[in-house]
């Protein structure tokens, strides 16, 4: 990152996006405020933003200079923000040293790679970005990219499809609703299952990683198992690819899916492979004519196998959309949520707020992104230090063995020490009593040692939510000791060897009174508590 | 009835109890566990009344004494409010503690009781035993009623030196011992009781008083064993055996819950015995660990956004404490549940074992309102959950969710189990300010990113939920 020392404040270029077809810009008004408050200036090219409907003088409201073609524009940025990887003409108007920030795709373009290292460029690939890392979800542009692709999906499917999405019973008759599979549960592919719920149809979804089900369940959709054992989550939130038996019963999943389904969604992608053929032409001709089928990996290829990339044809009466452009046909929606991802990267890289960006190769997050360095290529970066998956698990070794420890002692062994020890301790007491006390004695102490365990036993299976009516019922069982108040209150040796009759019988009468109040209240307020707990 | 008739009825009353309390097990069973209770009492007292040992002319002095009892516990029963159940259960632990010791005396004074030799005085240790006991939970019993309604201070009353002062209260009462059993008469031997009954009533106010507020719930249950304890030794000192079954059915109960209540805080009986934790053991502490100060902001949020927040979760876990027992906020929290579940959100509740002020104490007051009790979750079965949960609300509760339990070794409540709510995506706590909890140590929960504070009263906070969910 070169601070020149005659102007530290740095200038971001944002160009129109000139891939045909492309709509998107990557920076819309309201960022661009929020770029200048973080120091930097900022300058557009004109008709950047017309496809997403931003016209220049909302850019220029916002304090951004609007520049009239390109090659001033780029020869004039510090750090150029981007959304589609540049042509080779573009980096040819490239400053010398510059940043460069957007999708680039390293490993599919080698070519551009070299042309940006040649310019000693630093470039910033938001598709490298590290997504296990927390921090890093708000910088996360395949995310929000994918979940705008995945609504556009659903959106261009009721398009092409020919009837209601929803289930409806009108007066000119029944109307079932639409059933749509989704193949894939990734960020889009939870996207579509969401959009096409709220629209009323009937989802069904499928993924390799078992993981997902309960994520596509919350947003209204039935996960479909596959019938074989083995799950396919494989590192950094992708599915890897899967053996040959779980594929064979995979196909014949989606074969029955097929057959049953208004609208296929497929979004299978396998980093750095060709998208999995999951939908055969059988599988296509046996769908319902009119049936629509959206192909989200198009781009790699395709799930299908009679996709046709970037367009939409008809095939033994089905639709297939195979458009690589979804985000892009939702420009402004997505131009909105990139900018807002280029944003907080910006903010990571400017923490001064001077308005100088400093590329920190310390920061994991940053590391990641930066595939070259002042002309160095420094992807790939190297894996994180920290692997996420490993970390729940010494955090839940610990619990385990506090719940062993925690509610139900009598599970825990005692060490072996301790209980000898016990035993010892209990055996001495046993052997005094045994060797001094009466008989007579001997057989309460019994009965009280046997209800102790008896005690001991039964409460523990009490559960913890009656714990306040155990202590009142056990607080008004502990009012037995009326019994011993009845019996002295009057009994048949009365006046024998100057027995204090009344002493006893006013101090047998207050302990009636007391126990009484007791007994009555400690069950009753028992009662009232108990008939409280109702499922 | 002859005395083989009393004794089988006896059998059958201590079977019952231990029903009772088997019942327990489970809500459904446990109506029924609370009448087998009833009739086992109701067994027990009419079989000791019709029993040869009482004399027809006693009953009409029973009678009335049951009749003026009992007139008092039910009324009491009806007209106490569910969030004052810990003080009731206080107070009625100090009635048995008190029949304990009038029985005592009583017996001792009976002088148509003759026994010889090591038989008189195993009986008169167990009266001078039975005694000691009634009176500590007696005494101890009448302070924690006084701490539960805040007539005294929660904060525990150190005195200097106070093991010191327990240890030759011991000693004293060993001596008295001595003194009594060596006494030929029942004149003599008054003087040694009577001393030694002071000291157990000063002994138990002292014990709970150095006991700080957060420890309440262990000294509730560990008078419930105490009181136990009394009827055992009093079935003991009378030869009865369903005194003894009873007491130590009662005692051992008691025991097992101070022991789970322990192990919830992750505290050793003995230290909670022997007192001073609470806001006064939390100073030192404190002051050693100001570099652990927790790093961050407090962010507040409104009634209406935590509204907000609800309406747009899909799974919500409200952990409630004791400060929704002080505001009487359980019918608000179960009309907010109600009107969240109709919108399709899971709503659970998650319970500490502490929190309140006795075992239990949460799952009765949510019980009252009517929240149904198989969304009411323990700590372990939904510790887990966390991760998964969109909005954990916590409402008055402090130490039983704080993070340096877990994460500062240092700190006073380390070790101590929690609910991890800060795993949630978004945790709101409602407080009434910024204090700390009874254990006087500073929640990093609260300054946590994902934390939102409500501040204010529960109740009227909920209220204002409550409309602008509705709204």
């Amino acid at each position: 990152m070169q601070t020149s020392p005659t102007s530290p404040v740095q200038r971001i270029g944002v160009p129109r996006e000139n891939f045909h077809g492309e709509k998107r810009v990557a920076t819309v008004p309201d960022v661009v405020e929020k770029l200048i408050k973080l120091g930097f200036t900022v300058a557009v090219e004109s008709g950047a933003g017309d496809g997403a409907n931003f016209s220049d003088d909302t850019y220029r409201a916002a304090g951004a200079e609007v520049v009239a073609d390109a090659a001033a524009l780029w020869a004039a940025s510090d750090i150029v923000l981007k959304v589609r990887p540049p042509s080779s003409d573009e980096v040819a108007l490239m400053r010398e040293g510059g940043t460069l920030i957007g999708f680039v795709w390293p490993a599919q373009n080698p070519e551009l790679m070299q042309q940006l290292t040649a310019k000693n460029a630093t470039v910033l690939a938001i598709d490298c970005l590290p997504r296990t890392l927390s921090r890093a979800q708000k910088m996360d542009a395949l995310t929000s990219t994918a979940g705008v692709s995945g609504y556009r999906a659903v959106i261009e499917a009721a398009n092409a499809f020919g009837r209601y999405f929803n289930g409806q019973i009108t007066a000119a008759g029944k109307v079932p609703p639409a059933k749509v599979f989704i193949a894939g549960a990734g960020v889009a592919g939870l996207a579509a299952i969401g959009t096409a719920a709220s629209l009323g149809a009937i989802v069904r979804a499928n993924d390799t990683r078992a993981e997902v089900a309960d994520q596509v369940k919350s947003l209204g959709g039935e996960f479909v198992k596959v019938d074989y054992e083995e799950d396919g989550a494989g590192g950094g939130g992708y599915a890897k690819v899967m053996s040959e038996g779980f594929q064979a019963a995979q196909r014949q999943m989606y074969a029955s899916q097929a057959k049953d389904a208004d609208i296929i969604i497929t979004t299978a992608l396998i980093p750095g492979k060709p998208a999995p053929k999951l939908i055969t032409t059988e599988m296509v001709q046996s769908m319902k004519p009119g049936s629509v089928i959206v192909d989200m990996a198009a781009e790699q290829g395709g799930n299908c196998e009679l996709t046709v990339p970037g367009e939409a044809v008809v095939r033994h009466g089905v639709t297939l959309i195979g458009y690589t452009d979804l985000p892009s046909r939702l420009a402004r929606q997505s131009s909105t949520l990139y900018a807002t991802n280029l944003l907080r990267l910006v903010e990571e890289l400017c923490k001064a707020k001077d308005g100088v960006a400093v590329v920190n190769m310390e920061d994991d997050a940053i590391r990641g992104l930066t595939v070259t360095k002042d002309g160095a290529i420094t992807w790939p970066a190297p894996p994180l230090k920290a692997a996420p998956i490993a970390a729940p698990r010494p955090a839940a070794a610990p619990v385990a063995e506090k719940k062993s420890g925690h509610g139900h002692g009598s599970s825990a062994p005692l060490p072996a020490k301790t209980l000898a020890i016990l035993f010892a301790v209990a055996a001495l007491a046993f052997w005094f009593i045994g060797a001094y006390a009466p008989a007579a004695f001997l057989g309460h102490f019994t009965v009280f040692v046997l209800a102790c365990f008896i005690g001991y036993m039964v409460v523990w299976n009490v559960t913890p939510a009656l714990h306040t009516p155990l202590m009142s019922v056990t607080n008004a069982i502990s009012s037995i000791i009326a019994i011993g108040a009845l019996v002295q209150i009057m009994p048949p040796e009365a006046g024998v060897n100057g027995r204090p009759d009344g002493l006893i019988l006013w101090l047998a009468l207050a302990a009636i009174v007391l126990t009484a109040i007791n007994m009555f209240g400690g069950f009753a307020v028992t009662r009232r508590m108990l008939a409280m707990f109702r499922r | 009835m002859s005395q083989s008739l009393a004794t089988v009825a006896y059998i059958g009353a201590a079977i019952l109890f231990i029903l009772s309390l088997g019942g327990l097990s489970n809500p459904e069973t446990s109506r029924r566990g609370n009448l087998f209770g009833m009739v086992g009492m109701a067994l027990a007292v009419l079989a000791t009344v019709f029993d040869p040992r009482v004399s027809p002319s006693g009953i009409a002095w029973i009678v009335g004494a049951l009749v003026v009892g009992g007139g008092i516990g039910l009324y009491a029963a009806k007209v106490v409010k569910m969030t004052q159940m810990p003080e009731l259960v206080a107070l009625m632990h100090s009635l048995v503690g008190l029949a304990a010791c009038l029985v005592g005396f009583a017996s001792y004074v009976d002088t148509s009781i003759q026994l010889q030799g090591v038989e008189k005085t195993i009986h008169e240790v167990e009266i001078y035993v039975g005694i000691l006991i009634g009176a500590v939970t007696f005494s101890g019993s009448l302070i924690a009623f006084g701490k539960l309604n805040g007539k005294i201070g929660g904060k525990p009353l150190l005195l200097p030196g106070r093991h010191w002062l327990n240890l030759v209260a011991l000693l004293v009462v060993v001596w008295f011992g001595r003194e009594f059993l060596n006494a030929h008469d029942v004149q003599s031997g008054m003087l040694p009781l009577i001393v030694m009954t002071a000291i157990a009533l000063l002994f138990g106010i002292h014990m709970v008083m150095a006991i700080g507020g957060a420890d309440m719930p262990v000294v509730v249950s560990m008078l419930n064993s105490y009181s136990g304890w009394a009827a055992a030794a009093t079935g003991f000192m009378l030869s009865n055996d369903l005194l003894i079954v009873t007491g130590a059915l009662v005692g051992s109960s008691g025991a097992i819950l101070s022991y789970i209540m322990c192990n919830a805080m992750n505290r050793n009986f003995i230290s909670v015995i022997a007192g001073g934790f609470g806001s006064g053991g939390g100073t030192p502490a404190k002051k050693g660990e100001a570099a652990a100060e927790p790093q961050g902001e407090v962010v507040p949020v409104s009634a209406a956004d935590t509204a907000e927040l609800l309406r747009e979760a899909k799974s919500v876990i409200i952990v409630p404490g004791y400060g929704m027992a002080v505001a009487q906020a359980q019918h608000t929290v179960n009309e907010i549940t109600k009107t969240l579940r109709d919108k399709g959100v899971q709503v659970r509740f998650a319970i500490h074992p502490v929190a309140g002020r006795m075992p239990g104490h949460m799952n009765v007051l949510l019980a009252e309102a009517k929240v149904p009790y198989d969304i009411v979750m323990e700590m372990d079965e939904v510790n887990d959950d966390f991760p998964d949960t969109d909005v954990a609300i916590v409402i008055g509760a402090n130490d039983i969710v704080n993070p340096a339990a877990q994460d500062d070794p240092t700190s006073p409540i380390a070790g101590m189990p929690v609910l991890e709510v800060w795993k949630a995506k978004t945790s709101i706590v409602m407080k009434r300010s910024m204090a700390s909890g009874y254990a006087g140590v500073d929640n990093p929960l609260f300054y946590k990113e994902n934390n939102r504070m409500l501040f204010g009263d529960a109740k009227k906070m909920l209220d204002e939920v409550l409309g602008a969910l509705k709204g």
